[in-house]
């Protein structure tokens, strides 16, 4: 009997998060005949459902809980473990966010099956799932095989363009039943720093030791305005204080896997380059010919970023000028 | 508050700087240490000990090598370490850890609070403390970044957790499961009295049999097919010139191939 495919679409603030649509366009690269199922918290009116169709779902089912008006984990895992129960041999796809992934564990955990996490490409051999994922600080590309749940590793598909052909049924399944309480309850939030969001973004600016201080950082912000990216660091200049954690790329940081990404200052420890190389393109900007950042890089220039990056946003103004 | 950190060994990337081949990392006899991660969570435990009384125990499945890493744990502060070190578990997957890490845990009880890092640098998988606290039906609180309030006496936290595009504030009753993120604090460095202290300590070593297990509950559910080297390095390019001929030339360069 041929997999029922679940794919996971997680909605952040009234919307869906992009990673969902490239978690589709995933589920579809290995589908065949196999059904794809999307499963979206919320209710029906919700355009994603819609979206998902058009994006490659075969069939989209909504998990509506009007009594959690914020995504938990534990008893939206319930409700993906009982489908996936009913729909043996069942896999099920969620893109690689921190609340996908902790979906995708519980449910493994739940299910006892296989897991594999931050994935960049899945095929079927036969009736097994193999994922193929970096490890060891992206230094070793691994095939896994035999998952049942997988989270994508953003970036790594480019999701589905809208298909207005495709069209499927849109179900909402019966409210999950009471006795599944979350015991975490979520007392506030805050909106994350947009200028960060280094998780989608197309351009990432990253500064390193080089950088010298936080005020060195305004010509990389600068820069990435102009291309409309975010501002990474490396760890260095994270831990000395010049730029919150959170643009921190790296072992202890985010990985990113932008279209591009300009290393500014940055020697490329193994620590930097897990969480960078494979950008689409790398520039690296280092006044150290021998930095190893070169050696990862596609272009780079010998220089004093403090120079480069300054004529780097004004030869990028002139152009759009 | 008895509080139970999960740990375990990673290779100490900070020796290989420079040379990335990651098929040396995984070679016997490449230096390996305390997950970078982890370190973050036995701060977050010697924190709440100091502030509340109680013990930490640092917990970790791995080889009986492994033992010396659990001394940089007691070096750190935790009052006692465990390792269990079993060959049915030579190739644990996360479910497979998760469900000897529970097991363990159970025999370590009560306990108020168990802390582990976000990820392990090596597999990078992230779930296994997650899955844990799956097993074990405890609340779960993943990718905390601060915490706000702890009141061991009416058995609450609240916590910051950093998610992908929003901070969340939560409140979740104890005992509960939490991972947490680099920016939650900032790791002691053992001084050299712990770290001679640490040498002498006694390591207790369970294997499954201890914990209640059998090799066929912690058989592995995915097999590690290949280990492929990444994807070729990137030919370098070096564009030359004043800065602003450098970039000029560079813009041109990334217009033509449409990256900006």
């Amino acid at each position: 009997m041929s997999h029922t495919i679940f794919v996971w679409i997680e909605p952040t603030h009234g919307a869906v998060d992009p990673i969902a649509w490239e978690a589709l366009a995933a589920a579809r690269s290995v589908a065949g005949e196999r059904p794809v199922v999307g499963l979206l918290p919320g209710p029906a009116e919700q355009p994603a459902a819609a979206e998902a169709i058009q994006r490659g779902a075969d069939r989209v089912l909504l998990i509506d809980e009007p009594a959690l008006p914020q995504l938990q984990t534990e008893p939206f895992a319930a409700a993906v473990v009982q489908l996936m129960q009913n729909h043996p041999p069942a896999v099920l796809i969620v893109g690689a966010t921190a609340a996908g992934l902790e979906l995708a564990a519980v449910v493994a955990a739940r299910l006892g099956v296989g897991l594999a996490t931050n994935c960049t490409a899945l095929s079927f051999d036969g009736d097994q799932l193999v994922a193929t994922r970096p490890a060891l600080a992206g230094n070793v590309i691994a095939a896994v095989s035999g998952p049942q749940v997988v989270t994508l590793r953003r970036r790594a598909l480019e999701a589905q363009p809208l298909d207005a052909a495709r069209s499927g049924p849109i179900e909402a399944l019966p409210p999950l039943s009471a006795a599944i309480e979350a015991a975490v309850r979520i007392i506030g939030t805050e909106p994350a720093d947009h200028q960060v969001s280094l998780a989608n973004a197309r351009v990432i600016v990253a500064g390193g030791r080089g950088v010298g201080g936080p005020a060195g950082f305004e010509p990389l912000q600068a820069l990435a305005q102009e291309l409309g990216g975010a501002v990474g660091a490396s760890r260095a200049a994270v831990d000395a204080g010049w730029i919150p954690y959170a643009h921190q790329v790296g072992q202890t940081g985010q990985v990113v896997q932008p279209e591009l990404y300009i290393a500014c200052g940055i020697s490329g420890s193994i620590q930097h380059l897990a969480g960078m190389k494979t950008a689409k393109t790398i520039v690296a900007i280092n006044t150290d010919p021998a930095a190893p950042i070169f050696k990862y890089a596609h272009y780079g220039i010998v220089g004093d970023l403090f120079e480069v990056v300054p004529a780097l946003t004004e030869a990028i103004k002139q152009r759009s000028g | 508050m008895n509080i139970i950190t999960l740990v375990k060994q990673a290779p100490d990337t900070t020796q290989l700087s420079g040379s990335l081949d990651g098929l040396k990392l995984l070679a016997e006899g490449a230096p390996r240490v305390l997950n970078p991660w982890d370190e973050y969570a036995l701060e977050t435990a010697l924190q709440l000990v100091e502030a509340h009384g109680g013990s930490v125990t640092a917990l970790m499945v791995g080889p009986a090598a492994a033992t010396e890493t659990l001394r940089t744990a007691l070096a750190m502060g935790a009052n006692q370490a465990v390792l269990v070190d079993d060959p049915a578990l030579a190739a644990a997957d996360t479910l497979a850890t998760a469900r000897t890490l529970a097991a363990a845990i159970g025999k370590l009880a009560p306990f108020d609070l168990i802390i582990g890092g976000r990820a392990g640098i090596e597999g990078n998988t992230g779930a296994t403390a997650i899955q844990t606290a799956a097993l074990l039906n405890l609340p779960l609180v993943s990718y905390v970044a601060a915490l706000k309030t702890v009141d061991p006496a009416a058995r609450t936290l609240t916590a910051v957790r950093l998610l992908d595009n929003e901070r969340q504030i939560v409140e979740t009753p104890l005992p509960a499961l939490l991972t947490v993120v680099k920016e939650i604090n900032e790791p002691r460095f053992p001084t050299f009295m712990q770290l001679r202290k640490a040498k002498k300590a006694t390591i207790p070593t369970w294997n499954l049999a201890d914990i209640g297990l059998t090799a066929a509950e912690v058989a592995p559910q995915v097999s590690w097919l290949a280990e492929l080297p990444p994807a070729g390095q990137a030919r370098l390019e070096l564009i030359e010139g004043s800065p602003a001929q450098a970039a000029a030339q560079l813009v041109e360069r990334l217009s033509k191939q449409q990256i900006i």
